[in-house]
């Protein structure tokens, strides 16, 4: 088999493992999702009766019955779009709500990881080539240092001192209060306001895997027998450094992208609710204290299969860019 | 550097007991004690035994060192820092120091034991994989690698979400059991190399049991790695409990940091300029985690000689 069959099939056999792991995780916990519902249901002073459990079953797609019949419907709705009602959410479809907040989360995400794979790895360039320096140190240890914040809490700070206190940046939201979302120069630059200090969290707490990464590779690099030649050929350091180590290093680091956007999506989790953006985070968080199931169901798979996505486009470049992974 | 301790304890093929009788200290505490040495002779490695022993030591005598009950609620609330409340108290009257102080003991327990659950499984799947080629290589390393892509945190907040007990060993069990897939990979691969090799042939060949292979010939080759694994798990562990424990995903009456953050944040801390509520727990967090991390340069450093400093 070809590289790009291999990758092909593995991308399938593990995009149908992932569906199949979300059609299994709520029926392989203790409890069911419709008595989490009527209990809710109950606590909140609602008399629940047969009728209620008929109708919430039918909302949540789990009628009685055969396990087998359940996932081929569970199948057929994924390929239709169709994932049910919330029931947090007045009159939306869960189709609705997510796609309401996808585009605000894959916009953050999106930018964020490119900037920080942009930042890191030229630090990590410059921390390796300079190994044993004071920037060297300064840099490793400092992505370092950050790295280990939980974002969320990174991000309380710096609303803190930077929203609160300093009044520089808006509080909450994506937007301001009153502006309805549309294409319009004023409401970007309004949007992009706002999304200074989530974008910050997550670029500073996700740095150091780039930096520690490209600074690896770089001495690993510096090690290699080229570049001993080019030394003694007498090509200045700077030009070694960038034109002969760097290129040859920044490879193996493209590698590492679906590892650093698991953790970028990660913290946008939290760092999303702690903003009040209005992404798939925040509503991630919010079908969980609603107990919302279709919801979090819906988008947990949304984030494993655009993760999944993602990971195997990197894969299919990696392979164009190094073509010794080929055989 | 690591070279120093060479005339104390001679270096020794593992599994093989020195000529002359039973030595006198056993072979597994002669090894931590050697290691840890060795680890101490890495600037940053020390930075974070040290950090690490600091917070092992508040951990084993939270008793004697937190001057009030971390439940008890005598104090009015809201308190701003004082002599005698010194981070100040939470919006029950309870003396935030002492929560901190008992905290650790619930955020030591999580990152530890969440990173030695995750490292015994990354080991087992790893070294199955690495030794029996054909599909159940195939099929372990198939799994590995849908956990590694499967997104880690909404993951836990969801399987979290499912379970009913919101316990301390319930966060411990889910966040074990999610953060094991780099681990095994790496380990699968030093397993199918060390496979290979001729002392492992060597050893086949004299009649011994795979199991014995597994455990004596194959493991002490596999510490540093699985070393290296469990610090990396810990420190995910303990940035992951944190963040489970803020949104009120464990039981918020236990006392830990992550506790104290969620309540400081169900209390607008921040906006009634209780910010040290918010700071100091973060603050303990980040540093178990650096030292975890530090601890993992040091190990790296001595596994792959072009790193290390000179």
């Amino acid at each position: 088999m070809g590289y790009f069959t291999r990758k092909v099939t593995l991308f399938l056999g593990t995009l149908w493992a992932a569906v199949t792991l979300n059609f299994a995780i709520p029926r392989l916990m203790p409890g069911s999702p419709v008595q989490a519902t009527l209990a809710r249901l109950a606590a909140s002073g609602q008399v629940v009766t047969n009728a209620t459990r008929r109708a919430i079953e039918i909302q949540l797609g789990l009628p009685h019955a055969s396990i087998l019949s359940q996932y081929f419907q569970y199948l057929v709705n994924i390929v239709q779009l169709h994932f049910g009602m919330t029931y947090s959410l007045q009159d939306e479809s869960v189709k609705q709500a997510v796609a309401a907040a996808a585009p605000w989360t894959l916009v953050l995400v999106g930018t964020t990881t490119v900037i920080a794979f942009v930042a890191g790895t030229l630090l990590g360039v410059v921390a390796g080539w300079r190994r044993q320096s004071r920037m060297d140190s300064a840099v490793t240890v400092g992505s370092t240092f950050f790295s280990a914040f939980p974002p969320f809490w990174f991000g309380l700070l710096l609303l803190y001192f930077l929203g609160f206190k300093e009044q520089l940046f808006p509080l909450t939201g994506g937007y301001s209060a009153g502006a309805t979302p549309h294409l319009t120069l004023s409401f970007l630059l309004d949007a992009a306001y706002h999304s200074v200090l989530p974008a910050t969290t997550l670029v500073i707490t996700s740095l150091a895997g780039w930096v520690l990464g490209m600074r690896n590779n770089m001495i690993n690099t510096l090690g290699e027998d080229y570049v001993v030649f080019a030394e003694g050929n007498g090509l200045k350091s700077r030009t070694i450094a960038l034109l002969y180590v760097a290129r040859n290093a920044l490879l193996p680091n493209v590698t590492s992208f679906g590892l650093a956007l698991g953790t970028v999506i990660g913290g946008s989790v939290l760092v999303e609710s702690i903003f009040g953006y209005p992404g798939i985070g925040s509503l991630l968080l919010q079908a969980v204290n609603n107990r919302d199931y279709p919801l979090m169901q819906a988008i947990f798979l949304m984030i494993t299969v655009s993760m999944l996505v993602t990971i195997f486009l990197v894969d299919l470049l990696y392979g164009v860019l190094d073509p010794r992974v080929r055989q | 550097m690591p070279m120093d301790n060479a005339q104390q304890v001679p270096a020794r093929l593992p599994g093989i007991r020195p000529q002359g009788g039973v030595p006198a200290i056993p072979n597994s505490l002669v090894f931590v004690g050697r290691s840890v040495a060795t680890l101490w002779g890495n600037g940053k490695a020390r930075v974070g035994l040290t950090i690490l022993a600091f917070f092992f030591v508040v951990a084993i005598f939270a008793p004697l060192l937190a001057p009030h009950s971390p439940t008890a609620s005598n104090f009015p609330p809201y308190l701003n820092p004082d002599s005698r409340n010194w981070f100040g108290t939470t919006g029950n009257g309870q003396d935030v120091f002492s929560q901190m102080v008992y905290g650790t003991r619930v955020s030591m327990l999580v990152g530890l034991g969440a990173g030695l659950l995750a490292t015994v499984v990354a080991l087992a799947i790893g070294l199955v994989a690495g030794f029996r080629p054909g599909i159940v290589d195939d099929v372990l390393s198939f799994t590995t690698n849908l956990a590694l892509v499967l997104p880690g945190l909404p993951l836990m907040i969801v399987l979290a979400t499912y379970l009913k007990s919101n316990s301390v060993w319930m966060i411990l069990l889910v966040i074990g059991f999610t953060g094991w897939a780099t681990g095994a990979r790496v380990m699968r691969s030093q397993a199918a190399t060390l496979r290979t090799r001729d002392f492992v042939l060597a050893a086949t060949l004299s009649g011994e049991k795979l199991f014995r292979i597994v455990f004596r010939e194959i493991l002490p080759n596999m510490v540093s790695l699985a070393a290296a694994s469990f610090f990396g798990a810990a420190t995910a562990a303990v940035i992951a409990a944190s963040s489970l424990e803020f949104l009120g995903l464990g039981n918020p009456n236990t006392v830990s940091w992550g506790s104290i953050l969620y309540w400081a944040e169900n209390d607008n801390a921040l906006l009634t300029g209780q910010w040290i509520l918010v700071l100091i727990p973060g603050l303990a967090i980040a540093l178990l985690a650096l030292s975890f991390i530090f601890i993992n340069f040091g190990i790296d450093a001595l596994s792959n000689p072009r790193l290390r400093e000179r």
